[in-house]
């Protein structure tokens, strides 16, 4: 250790910054030794601290829950809308298919009327002939 | 297996039994040095102290592989420092603790200076130059801080402090040169 030290000295060349460096040296070695041999008391100072972290843990846990039940709730709601939206264009559809139909059995039902009304078999024609005739007057 | 080969049951235990005791030969040995070396660089003694229970209970989890290629010392050492390193990489992550709340002020670090038999006022200036080798070391780079540590309050030879940092020589000894260039800046001399 004599040679280390007469190393350093060479090292440092400088009687005051190799002084100075005795002395950090010795107050390390001192400060060491008082704080290895002191009465424990970390659990204590651990305890009081320890409200800071689980506040802070709790505070990002509500942060987090509530914007994952935010996120949840507009998804929720973006859905419902589009559902009622899906709702309301299939009942306007029916609707417009069964007015679709309706005017289809409309038409058909007048082009029958028609027909019906202009073709009479041969055998009914002077029915029908007195039937306009009484129409006329 | 062959009979030649076969474990003797008595014979593992003693080995382990003479293992357990080398290891708490080594921590009652070593303890203090890796403590004080620990303390010295994050002068926080819960923190010290914490490292100081980590670092151990590495080397007794790694025992058996330590294969003393160099001194339990240098290898505890090694432990320590990348213990310390881990520590504030991962402290540089928790971005809202504040660094370094639990280290104690660069004064009171300089208080603990043995009187000696010294006069009070040279007791005072000495202090106060000690309070000034605090400040520099403070602003020392991690690596730098190791190594001047190493070698101005450990005392340990430069090899050894290039094992125990996994540095070569050579850039252990530009680290040191460079920490001391900052102290001799801070102490007033020519840098």
């Amino acid at each position: 250790m004599n040679s280390l030290k007469k190393d350093l000295r060479g090292e440092v060349e400088d009687q005051d910054l190799d002084q100075a460096l005795e002395n950090f040296r010795l107050s390390v070695y001192a400060w060491s030794e008082a704080a290895y041999s002191r009465p424990r008391t970390a659990s204590v100072a651990r305890r009081r601290r320890s409200w800071r972290p689980a506040a802070a843990w709790a505070l990002g846990c509500v942060l987090a829950a509530g914007s994952l039940a935010g996120g949840l709730y507009d998804r929720h709601h973006r859905r419902e809308l589009a559902r009622i939206a899906a709702v309301q264009a299939a009942r306007q559809r029916q609707l417009a298919a069964a007015q679709h139909a309706r005017m289809e059995d409309a038409n058909l039902m007048a082009t029958v009327d028609q027909d019906v009304s202009q073709e009479v078999p041969d055998a009914m024609a002077p029915l029908a002939q007195l039937m306009d005739e009484d129409n006329n007057r | 297996m062959a009979a030649g080969t076969a474990i003797d049951p008595m014979g593992v235990e003693a080995a382990e039994e003479s293992a357990a005791q080398e290891f708490a030969r080594v921590v009652e040995t070593h303890r203090p040095q890796i403590f004080r070396f620990l303390l010295a660089s994050t002068r926080d003694l819960d923190l010290a102290e914490t490292l100081t229970q980590e670092c151990f209970l590495k080397a007794h989890r790694n025992w058996a592989r330590f294969r003393g290629e160099s001194t339990a010392m240098t290898w505890l050492m090694r432990i320590a420092i990348n213990l310390e390193k881990d520590h504030w990489r991962n402290r540089r992550m928790q971005f809202w603790r504040q660094t370094r709340n639990n280290a104690v002020d660069l004064d009171e670090a300089a208080e603990w200076l043995p009187s000696g038999e010294r006069t009070a006022e040279q007791q005072l200036l000495a202090r106060e130059r000690v309070a000034k080798v605090w400040k520099a070391v403070a602003g020392l780079s991690e690596r730098q801080r190791t190594v001047f540590l190493l070698r101005y309050v450990e005392e340990q030879e430069l090899g050894e402090i290039a094992r125990a940092t996994g540095l070569s020589e050579g850039t252990v000894k530009a680290h040191l040169s460079r920490a001391l260039v900052k102290v001799r800046g801070e102490l007033g001399g020519k840098p």
